[in-house]
């Protein structure tokens, strides 16, 4: 029941995202066909544009012929390139999701450690170490990040590419050009999610259950590996499927510094090319993507705790 | 306890001297920040009487950290100040009312919240010219389901007292006992909220402008500096360094301010913490 639910409220969710998505492109003031022309336009062109695009037609005409085609998968054509909007998306996920992935792994990687440590050094200068690089790395900007390590280990050592994207002939070439950027994403993330793992594992270790199996003759860290880290994960991949649309966003602004060709840097061209098309069809995979994601992580928090499932 | 204190204390300081560095910026800066000077470009730290040197144009540094700080703090308190005004009616009125206007909201707020600001930047920039207005918005919207769902949440618990329930004995309208009563319960979580989503909003003023859809020329911002620095970063690099440690510095004051004021503000946490 909850999930045939929850599986319902997502399809709502995913139809009205979409009806925000082209509302603010279609009811905000200013005629499209106007804005993709630009002012030098003559009326004549911006009229052919408009019939061609259907913008003559009532707005909520187009919007459930643009929905329908979203359906089919079928996002309409590039006004600039007029290639398929879902093939050109489609071909850009290619760098995003790899370059998403890959920071989400390495974030898992330094918050994990860095979090169970602090926690097991709690109130000693191990805690206090990584609380205050936690905090430090809160407050840094990723895109920042991913200059100073450009100028550090790309233009100073010269071990990564500056920018650009080989693609993926050579997986390890690819690999390489997404390495700095999943990391300027993880480091942010990283002091997030370390927060997070620190507390969850704080309040598991005051569990009853915990203290029994100590006073069972456990030490420590035996109950932290043996009983704790398992419910503590279970707070933390909420957080991590939160922070993953996060990170999604984080990877349009970290595409600019790296000059990568994924799915943030198709949308800022098509910004500046005013392809607005393409614009909607890409905002709308993005926040689909987070919406499922967000499902995902409600199904998952429901099967790993059944606690949940009684409440 | 002490170490809380510390939060408190440095988070305030350090929000402070960002405030009195926009003020002063008004009426004094070293050098005038958008003087452009061909003999003067790239100078080093110190060199030439400018504190941390000049960029490609000529233009000291420090006098454009200095104003930048006007764009960061303007853009947040009226990003942070959207997301309260809409957020904070919108989750009363769902604690008020419950059934089907709470559930509504809610769901509404979940869709609202998979649209990071970066997003809704992009898109209100696409229909509208890119600049600081579209900017606050995007990032005022995007944060008014965070608002939203904390009001929510503290205003529920509230709602429950016995002395909210003597008021609606008494026939007070739920509007005039979310106003009255629950607003000043809640306002510690609020105070401490918004002092987050500004942190929040200072990073992603920065981040719009550095892709060049928030601030747009002649109007001074740290990401926009970012942004030109990255062109001249093989030549020099320290040009991305001050308006970069001026953000991170910024934000880390404000993160600080918002854990003090948590646990200042309810000791409680400081209980369940111990």
């Amino acid at each position: 029941m909850y999930v045939v639910r929850r599986l319902g409220v997502f399809l709502f969710s995913v139809v009205v995202a979409s009806g925000l998505v082209f509302s603010v492109m279609s009811i905000l003031p200013g005629d499209p066909a106007q804005v993709m022309l630009g002012t030098q336009a003559t009326p004549e062109s911006v009229a052919a544009l408009r019939t061609e695009l259907g913008l003559d037609r009532p707005i909520p005409i187009q919007y459930l012929d643009w929905l329908s085609g979203v359906v089919r998968g079928d996002l309409g054509t590039s006004i600039f390139s007029g290639q398929d909007i879902a093939a050109q998306i489609a071909s850009r996920l290619q760098v995003t999701m790899p370059l998403a992935v890959m920071a989400m792994t390495m974030t898992i990687l330094l918050a994990f450690p860095a979090g169970v440590y602090a926690a097991s050094r709690h109130r000693h200068l191990g805690d206090t170490v990584v609380t205050t690089l936690s905090q430090v790395g809160l407050a840094i900007p990723a895109f920042w990040a991913g200059l100073i390590l450009v100028t550090v280990f790309a233009v100073g050592r010269g071990w990564f590419p500056a920018n650009g994207f080989p693609g993926w002939n050579s997986a390890g070439e690819g690999l390489r050009a997404l390495f700095l950027p999943a990391l300027s994403l993880a480091i942010v993330q990283g002091a997030i999610i370390t927060r997070y793992v620190r507390a969850a594992v704080l309040d598991t270790m005051r569990e009853d259950y915990i203290r029994t199996a100590r006073a069972k003759g456990l030490s420590r860290s035996a109950a932290l590996w043996r009983h704790g880290l398992r419910n503590a994960a279970i707070p933390v991949l909420t957080i991590l499927g939160l922070q993953f649309a996060a990170l999604l966003a984080g990877t349009v602004v970290i595409e600019t510094v790296f000059v990568l060709p994924g799915l943030g840097s198709m949308l800022l061209q098509a910004i500046t090319r005013r392809d607005l098309l393409l614009v909607q069809g890409g905002a709308f995979v993005i926040v689909a993507f987070i919406l499922t994601i967000n499902l995902l992580v409600d199904l998952t928090y429901r099967f790993v705790d059944p606690r949940v499932a009684r409440r | 306890m002490r170490w809380k204190r510390v939060n408190l204390v440095v988070g305030a300081a350090i929000v402070a001297l960002v405030i009195v560095t926009a003020l002063v910026s008004f009426v004094w800066t070293p050098y005038d920040p958008q003087q452009i000077s061909s003999t003067e470009r790239l100078l080093g730290v110190g060199e030439n009487g400018h504190v941390l040197g000049t960029d490609q144009f000529g233009r000291d540094v420090l006098s454009q950290i200095m104003v930048g700080s006007q764009t960061a703090l303007f853009v947040g308190v009226l990003a942070v100040g959207i997301a309260v005004v809409i957020g904070i009616p919108l989750g009363g009125l769902a604690a008020a009312r419950r059934g089907w206007t709470e559930e509504g909201v809610m769901r509404l707020s979940d869709v609202i919240y998979a649209f990071p600001p970066v997003l809704l930047a992009i898109l209100l920039v696409a229909a509208v010219s890119p600049g600081v207005g579209p900017a606050m918005v995007a990032i005022g919207i995007a944060y008014v389901p965070i608002v939203a769902r904390v009001t929510r949440g503290a205003a529920l618990s509230v709602f429950e007292l016995d002395y909210v329930a003597a008021a609606r004995t008494y026939g007070r309208r739920k509007t005039y006992i979310f106003v009255r009563h629950v607003l000043p319960n809640i306002a510690s979580v609020l105070i401490v909220q918004v002092t987050v989503l500004f942190a929040l909003a200072i990073l992603a003023e920065a981040a719009l402008s550095f892709l060049g859809i928030g601030a747009q020329p002649p109007r001074p911002s740290w990401g926009r500096s970012l942004r030109d620095a990255q062109t001249f970063i093989q030549l020099s690099p320290r040009l991305a360094v001050w308006p970069g440690l001026a953000i991170a510095f910024t934000v880390l004051g404000f993160n600080l301010l918002g854990d003090g004021l948590r646990d200042a503000l309810d000791p409680r946490l400081e209980v369940r913490r111990t």
